[in-house]
Parts: structure tokens; sequence; C-alpha cells
């Protein structure tokens, strides 16, 4: 005896019953499958928008919040930046090349379906330790998939981040951010357009194949279990000729005013952006599945409906424009299709062969999909090793740092960074060896700066802190590069929300990100949710990415992270606490993840990074670096690795050597100033109320810490350098 | 009588860095015309510039398929002609499959994309783009590419290095040579080559990402600088 068909395509009993009170009648199969992509968790957020609805979405430089494909902000002179992250974290499980590579496909669509040329790409990675083989093939994989695709496109990938746990063995989490220019008033949203009824939906792009089908609803929204390499033909195949055709092609098409409506199609394939575009325009449409290109004669409805063949678009088109949208396309060597024409009403009705194959108002699909309040539970406290600080601590200073260093989340990413164009355009000023990437704006002298940020071990111990946390530190990176951030996106990575442990942590991280977001004036513009990262009933650790946004008024006057001469002050800015709750020192030498993390006050916060933008505006800085991960002994370090120039200085303070020197307490900056600029800088300081302790000078070839640390930079750099390609067998 | 030469750039659908090199000439002072591959005209430009990309995807071999475009008929009786040249990345894979210039590129040795900037030794100032420089000099431009590796048959290698038809060898900032310093394993460290009449230059690194001190390093300059003397050399000739 099988399943009944709803479950098999991941419908749940009550959404079957819901469907059928939609449509007064038993669907049939074909809207089965429309509905169980729709209404799946990945399409219809039912159990995060709840939660979602609760994040602030409006401030002075939003454009565009969340709802449409990606949001918007001002950053004036009628420039606009669309940005926006998304997960592809299941298909990258099963095939990490085409899951990484059609995860950059997808979002590079949703900043090209809002009218933006796409500038930037950012690839928050997370993995289970390299020590395992299969981890090694993920993170190979995923990382070749990245450049593999990103790299022919024409768009530059200059950041993000690569972190490591155990719990991502079975799940590793493969998040990307795109991030696009346009001027503001030809951004393309519901509102900006008027399609009108007897419009053409004209589909362009790749031919519709059996890839993907259901990605959304069995992949993506459901744990893998064993035997989940089975499910790898659900996973789609990039080809990034053809995206870069899509990019100019919709690019040209938008800039001659062609288009009343423009969708990128993605997870859910045809019946999602049909219904969405039909909803977004008020109407419904007839649409004839026999006119749509396929690579197989002989696929179902349902196939066509749902299949998520990568590098397609679906343009709203006047009738009296579609020669010229067909030219244009052909002049890229695109396909075109009118697959549907808009009707008054609200309902799509699909044909194939001659027959009415589907019936249903568009918006039940869309936008009446279920919502959940599910259940919540605070977990019993995980592990209580106590407070890292607590820990005594008679070893080797001088070890302590080489083991963090060539602990695989601070090391070097060099060895991944490489393998990605990060110039292409040429408006990279700063790459993922910087803080945050800063990007110009073609034609002037602004800066576009983004990071992307998480703390997935934070978010264990307290995930309330931990996503406050992502959104401070991110907005330290993009402020410590002298950009004042403007707001953000995020990719919500969790476990199964039907858990009502993992739906606490859900609900406290969108708290933390509530609260951090308010604090810091950084409004959410859109997103992701991803669900049902674990297995065996073992999840991640609750990690909201964040990527932050920030606007640099002029380039130029962009600050490095690392020391760029001998003979500059530097100085500690903020204070130190005895906090190793969750801390790189905690883990790879001590070997304890526990304790809390540390505490956040926004409004120190805020007051630092005020500082560090006025500081870099009144150009008295040298170099500015986020104190985070691995305390003032790692942000030392990594200021002197960047260039070679050493440092002599001496920590003020009450604690414990090593803990001052691993402590991770929020709020904190490294950063050089010339002699002639210390007064000046000081005295800047002093009026945001910023902590500032002068605690020596750079120069040298050694890293000098008080009594404690010290070691040749040239070591430091050795290390940190070589520990991921180490890891992965490499000669070095 | 003009003295902004007129550079022409080819777009194939899949190109890059055409419009990176569309600015590394407006910004060196030149003129850039923008060219399509699936024209015939080359609109009267002096000099042409195959930019960097993917030209047609590429799943075949790189540059396989553009070395027969439409565009490439015009171009290979300009580059007889004697005008100049300049091939970068893909459009030096392109003149290689078109047998404007000797050998071939193939995958990098690492069978991994690289990205970095490299330090090229200049070999020989007889070329459309050397003109200014000294055999022996060095200069710092960026590489990315994936299949960058030359390789030519024993004795298109032996023709090669006998006549002095290298142009650019990777190097280290000193000019010695190393594998240390090769990006991509090529044979004899062999970065870019030219024609015999030295008007036709291929190479792998970008100059026209090494022309702007604000977002890399500045080893392009002379590159443009001697490609707009030769095109105006050719258009007053």
């Amino acid at each position: 005896m099988s399943e009944p068909l709803h479950r098999q395509l991941g419908l749940k009993d009550d959404e079957q019953e819901r469907i059928v009170a939609t449509l007064g009648r038993e669907p049939n199969r074909a809207e089965l499958a429309m509905y169980s992509v729709m209404w799946s968790e990945h399409c219809s957020y039912k159990s995060s928008k709840i939660h979602l609805k609760t994040l602030p979405t409006e401030g002075p430089a939003v454009l565009v919040g969340p709802g449409e494909d990606a949001g918007a902000v001002d950053i004036g002179d009628g420039d606009a930046v669309v940005f926006k992250m998304e997960s592809h974290s299941h298909p990258s499980a099963i095939e990490p090349y085409q899951g990484a590579a059609t995860g950059v496909g997808g979002i590079v669509r949703d900043i090209i379906s809002m009218g933006a040329r796409p500038v930037a790409l950012l690839d928050p990675l997370m993995f289970g330790p390299l020590t395992e083989p299969r981890n090694r093939w993920l993170f190979e994989g995923v990382v070749a998939g990245i450049g593999g695709y990103g790299n022919c496109i024409g768009v530059p990938t200059v950041g993000g981040e690569i972190r490591f746990a155990e719990a991502h063995s079975s799940n590793p989490c493969v998040n990307v951010m795109c991030v696009g220019l346009a001027k503001a008033d030809e951004l393309v949203t519901s509102q900006s357009l008027t399609p009108h009824v007897g419009s053409f939906m004209v589909l362009y792009g790749a031919a519709t194949g059996r890839d993907g089908i259901g990605g959304v609803s069995v992949l993506a929204s459901a744990t893998l279990e064993e035997g989940a390499d089975e499910s790898r033909p659900s996973v789609q195949i990039g080809d990034p000729f053809a995206e870069k055709l899509l990019i100019e092609a919709s690019l040209e098409l938008i800039r001659e005013g062609l288009l009343e409506g423009l969708q990128d199609l993605g997870g859910a394939g045809i019946c999602c952006a049909l219904s969405e575009s039909a909803t977004r325009a008020g109407m419904g449409a007839e649409v004839d599945l026999d006119v749509v290109p396929l690579r197989e004669a002989d696929m179902e409805p349902f196939e066509i409906l749902t299949s998520e063949s990568q590098e397609r678009m679906l343009a709203i088109v006047h009738p009296s424009k579609l020669a010229a949208v067909e030219a244009l396309c052909a002049r890229w060597g695109l396909h075109t299709a009118v697959i549907a024409t808009l009707v008054e009403g609200g309902t799509l009705t699909i044909r194939h062969a001659g027959e009415v194959v589907a019936e249903v108002p568009a918006r039940s699909l869309a936008d009446d999909g279920p919502e959940y309040d599910r259940p919540m539970t605070a977990p019993a406290r995980i592990e209580d090793g106590g407070d890292p600080a607590l820990t005594p601590f008679e070893g080797d200073l001088n070890d302590a740092l080489r083991t963090v260093l060539a602990a695989p989340g601070i090391a070097s990413k060099r060895w991944v960074w490489r393998q990605y164009d990060r110039i292409v355009q040429g408006n990279t000023v700063a790459g993922p060896d910087s803080d945050a990437a800063v990007i110009r704006v073609p034609g002037t002298l602004k800066g576009v700066v983004a990071s992307s940020d998480g703390k997935g071990r934070y978010g264990r111990l307290d995930p309330y802190l931990g996503a406050m946390h992502a959104v401070a530190e991110s907005a330290r990176n993009v402020a410590v590069t002298g950009a004042e951030p403007l707001a953000i996106t995020n990719c919500l990575n969790f476990g199964n929300p039907e858990r009502p442990e993992v739906m606490w942590q859900f609900a406290e991280s969108i708290r933390g990100m509530r609260d951090a977001c308010s604090g810091l004036a950084t409004p959410v513009t859109g997103g992701n949710v991803s669900f049902y990262n674990e297995s065996g009933g073992s999840a991640i650790d609750p990690t909201p990415v964040v990527g932050m946004l920030g606007l640099l008024r002029d380039y130029r006057l962009r600050v490095p992270s690392a020391f760029p001469q001998a003979g500059l002050a530097v100085y500690l800015l903020g204070e130190t606490a005895a906090e190793l709750g969750g801390s790189e020192f905690a883990e790879a030498v001590l070997g304890q993840v526990s304790g809390m993390p540390p505490a956040l006050d926004l409004s120190k916060e805020r007051a630092l990074l005020d500082l560090l933008v006025a500081a870099v505006g009144d150009t008295l800085l040298a170099s500015a670096h986020d104190c985070g991960d691995g305390g003032v002994a790692v942000a030392l370090a990594e200021c002197a690795i960047g260039t070679g120039h050493g440092f002599a200085v001496s920590i003020p303070t009450d604690l414990p050597p090593h803990v001052a020197l691993f402590s991770e307490s929020a709020s904190r900056a490294v950063v050089s100033v010339s002699p002639i600029d210390e007064e000046a800088f000081r005295a800047l300081a002093a009026a945001y109320r910023v902590p500032c302790a002068r605690i020596g000078e750079t120069g040298g070839p050694r890293a000098v810490i008080d009594a404690a640390i010290d070691i040749p930079v040239a070591r430091l750099a050795e290390i940190w350098e070589t520990t991921i390609p180490r890891l992965l067998g490499e000669a070095v | 009588m003009n003295d902004t030469p007129r550079v022409g750039v080819v777009t194939f659908p899949g190109s890059l860095d055409d419009r990176d090199a569309l600015h590394a000439i407006a910004a060196m002072g030149g003129t850039g015309v923008a060219l399509w591959h699936a024209d015939h005209d080359l609109r009267g430009v002096d000099a042409v510039v195959l930019p960097g990309g993917f030209s047609y995807g590429d799943y075949l071999r790189c540059g396989a398929i553009a070395a027969r475009a439409p565009l490439m008929a015009e171009i290979r009786s300009f580059a007889e002609r004697g005008a100049p040249v300049l091939g970068i990345c893909n459009g030096f894979q392109i003149l290689c499959e078109a047998g404007l210039l000797p050998g071939a590129l193939i995958r990098n040795a690492s069978l991994r994309f690289v990205c970095e900037d490299v330090w090229l030794r200049v070999e020989t100032s007889q070329t459309c783009v050397t003109a200014g420089l000294t055999p022996g000099e060095t200069i710092e431009v960026p590489v990315k590419h994936g299949e960058g590796q030359w390789v030519a048959t024993s004795e298109e290698l032996e023709r090669v290095e006998g006549d002095g038809l290298v142009v650019f060898r990777y190097a280290a900032e000193d000019g010695q040579l190393g594998d240390a310093f090769n990006p991509n394993g090529a044979t004899n460290h062999i970065a870019g080559v030219r024609n015999a009449a030295g008007n036709v230059v291929g190479l792998m690194p970008h100059p026209e990402h090494a022309v702007d001190p604000d977002v890399g390093p500045t080893g392009g300059q002379p590159l443009f600088a001697a490609l707009f003397e030769a095109a105006l050399a050719g258009a007053t000739a």
C-alpha cells in the first residue's frame, strides 16, 4: 500500500484538505504538483512568516523591502543598490558542484529581475571538519561550482566567509549573496510597471527539461536522510553561458522599455513564475504548455510546470512590443515562447495537448498558502561545560596563538578565493582579504560595501545573542572600511521547524536580529529561510547569516585592515571582559564549546561604528580591523600578516593573560594611527565615548604582546596561510 | 588628422572583460569602439582587442568556435595587413585556435581556476604592445583563467623560442624564472606570444585590469600606450 499522492509530494493531510476546499473538488495530478511546490516550506515560508513579520523593514534608505525578488536601498544621486541572499544547501549536499553553481545562478537572476546589473557575489559557506574525506569532497566541489559558474558570467566574487563545525558534516550550508546596481527610477517592482489584460507572458532563455523536478518540495523542504544521494536527479544543472546571455538580454529589454513585468524562474519553475506574476498583476492567465520549449518531447504537464531547469525568465510583454522582444532575444541567441496571455479574473487556466490540465486561482498558489504558528520549546541547556573563562590555563601563549590561527575557521581562505574571478568589471577596490568588500559605483566616487557574517557557535549557546552578534559583526566589518552600514539581507539556516526546539531557536534568532537591526538602524530588506538542515535528528547550529550593505561616500577613503607601514600607533577600541564562551580559543585550545556568548550593548556598538565612520571620513586612520573571532591576539596577528609589518604592544588589563588575549568581547576594533593624527583621533574617540587605549606601535619583523607573545610575523603568516591547503592534502 | 587611436573591442555573446577593455582604452586616452561578433564590420578601427571571457560558452575547447565567428574573417585580413591585434585571455585562446598565433592553451596544471596578480618579464620590444618596454623589464598584471597553460609541439616550441616569438614569461618581480611564479604550468613559463611580424600578440594575463591604481596594479599601462602608437602609425601609413 503506497502513500497517497499528496504525501509523496510533501503535502500534509490538512494541506490537502485546504486544497480541496479552495477548488471545491479534488485536485488532479498537475494541480496537486503545483500546490505541493508552491506550498512547500521553501516557497511559502509557512513556518517562518509569522516570525519574519516582526523584523524592522523600514528606514530612510530603503527603496524596496521584503516581498519583491530582492531588496533595494538608496545610495544617493538616483543610484540604487539591489541585494539579496539565498541558500542552496540541500542541492549542494547531494551534488556539490552543480548545487553551488545553480545557487549562484538563482541569486543572480533575482537581481536581474529587479532591473539591476549584478556587480558582486559573496558566499558564506559552512562545512564539517576537513579531516573527513567526504567533507573535503563537498568543500572542493562547492568552491569549484561557485567559481565554475561565477567566473563565467562576469560577476566578481568578492567576499563571504567559511566556517567549520561537526554538525555541518551531513548538512553543509551554501549561502550566496548578490549585489546589483540600478538607477532608482528604473527598478522593476510590482509597483513600477503596469501589465495590461491581453499582454503576453513570454518565457525566454533555456529549454525546460526534467531536471530539478520537485526540488523545492522534495529536497529543500525535508531533511536529508539515508539514501539522499538518490535525490541527485532533483538537483538542477547549470549553464553559465546561458545565464550570461540572460543577464545581457534582460537588462537590454528593461533599458529599451519593452517590458510590463519580469520574473526569474527558480524554485517551483514555471508554476511559481506564472502564479506570482499573475497575482502581482491582479489577473489570471490562459496558459499553453504545448509551446514551452522542451528538452524531452514526452514531458508530462506537471513536469513542465514544476521543472527547475535553470537560466529561464518570464517577461510580461504588451502585444505591440512582442516583435521587438523576440528580435532582441534572438540577437543574444535566446529562445522565446509566448506561453500565456493575461486575462481578467484571477484564474490560471492551463492547457496541454488541447485539454485543460489545471484550473486554479493564481492567488491561492502564490499568496494563500498555509501559515503555521508552530509550537516552540526552549531546549534544556545542551551542554554545560561551564564558563571557559574559569577553566584554568597553564599552557604556553605562543602555542595557543599558533593553535588558534591554525583553526580552519580563522585561517586564510586564499585557497578558496584564489579560484574566484574577483576583478571582472574593474571596480573591486577591496575583495575577500578585506573585512568587507568595496565595489565602486561606475562614474562616481561612491563605494558599495558588503560583508556577510554568521555566528553558528554563538547561536548554539544562545540563539538570541548569536543573531545579534551576526548583525553587529557585519556592521563592524562594513564600518572598519569607513562605510556607513545601511541595511541587511539574510539567510536563516536552521534544522527542522516541526521540532519545537528548532522553532524556538528560530524565534529567538529572529528576536535577536530584530533588536540588533533596530538598535543599529539597519533594516531588513529581504532574505531567505533554509529549514530542514538536519539529518538523523541532529540539526545544525542555528545560524542566521547576515549580509550587510554599507555606503562609502568616497571609495578612495577606504581604510585597509592590515598595518600599512612601521611607526604607527596601535589603538584598541572598546572594552575587553572575561568572555570566552563560544570563542575560537575555547574550542581550539580548551576543546570547549560552552558558557554564554559575549554580551552585546547596542549603544556601545553604535558608538564604535559611528566613530569608525567619522575617523575614516576625517582621514585619521591608517588601518582598521574588526576584533572578533580569536580576540585581540588574532586581530593583531592578522593586521601584521597582511603586510608583514610587525608590532610591539602592551595590553593594560586585570584579566589573566590568556583571557585578555583571546576574549571575544564585542564592539572592539584594532586601528593604527599616524603620530600626527593621534591627538585628533583621541579627541574624536572621546567625543563618541568609545574607550580607546594606545597599546603600542607597528614595526619590526615580530609580533610582540607584553611578555606573553613573541613570534616572527613570517611564522604566523605561514601557519595562517598553509592550514587549509595542508588539510586538503596539498604540498605546502 | 586624428591623434586619438580608434581601438575596436570585439564582444562575443560570452565575453566578460569587453567593457573593462573599453574602459581601459578610454582611461589611457584612446577611443574604444564596440565590435559585434556576428557582424562583418570593423568600423574603421586602427587596432583590435579580443577580450577575455567565454566567447560562446567554451564548453568545447576555449575559443574554438569563436575562431570561426563571422567577424574573425575581417580580423584575419586586418592582421595580415600588419594592423595591431591584441588577444587577452580568451582572446589569446581564440587567436591560437584561429592559427594567427602559435601554440595552444590547455587547462591549468593545478586543474583549478586561478586569479591573482603576477609579474611578467618582457622578452622582446618588437611587438605592437611592448615597443615602449625593454627586454628583461618586469610588469605586474593579474591573471584569471582556468585554461591558461600554454603548450606547443616540440617543433613549434623550437620555432617560437628560436625566432624570439615569446613576448612575456611569468617571473618573479626581479625577473627570475621559477615554477613558484608560474600560475598555470605554462611551457617555458610562457605567458604571451607574438606572430613573426609582431603585430599580433596574445597573452593570458589581463593588461586591461592593470591600468587603474585604485583597483589593481598598473603594469598594463605601457602595453596600451604602445598599442595606441602602433594603431596611429598604421592609421597614418
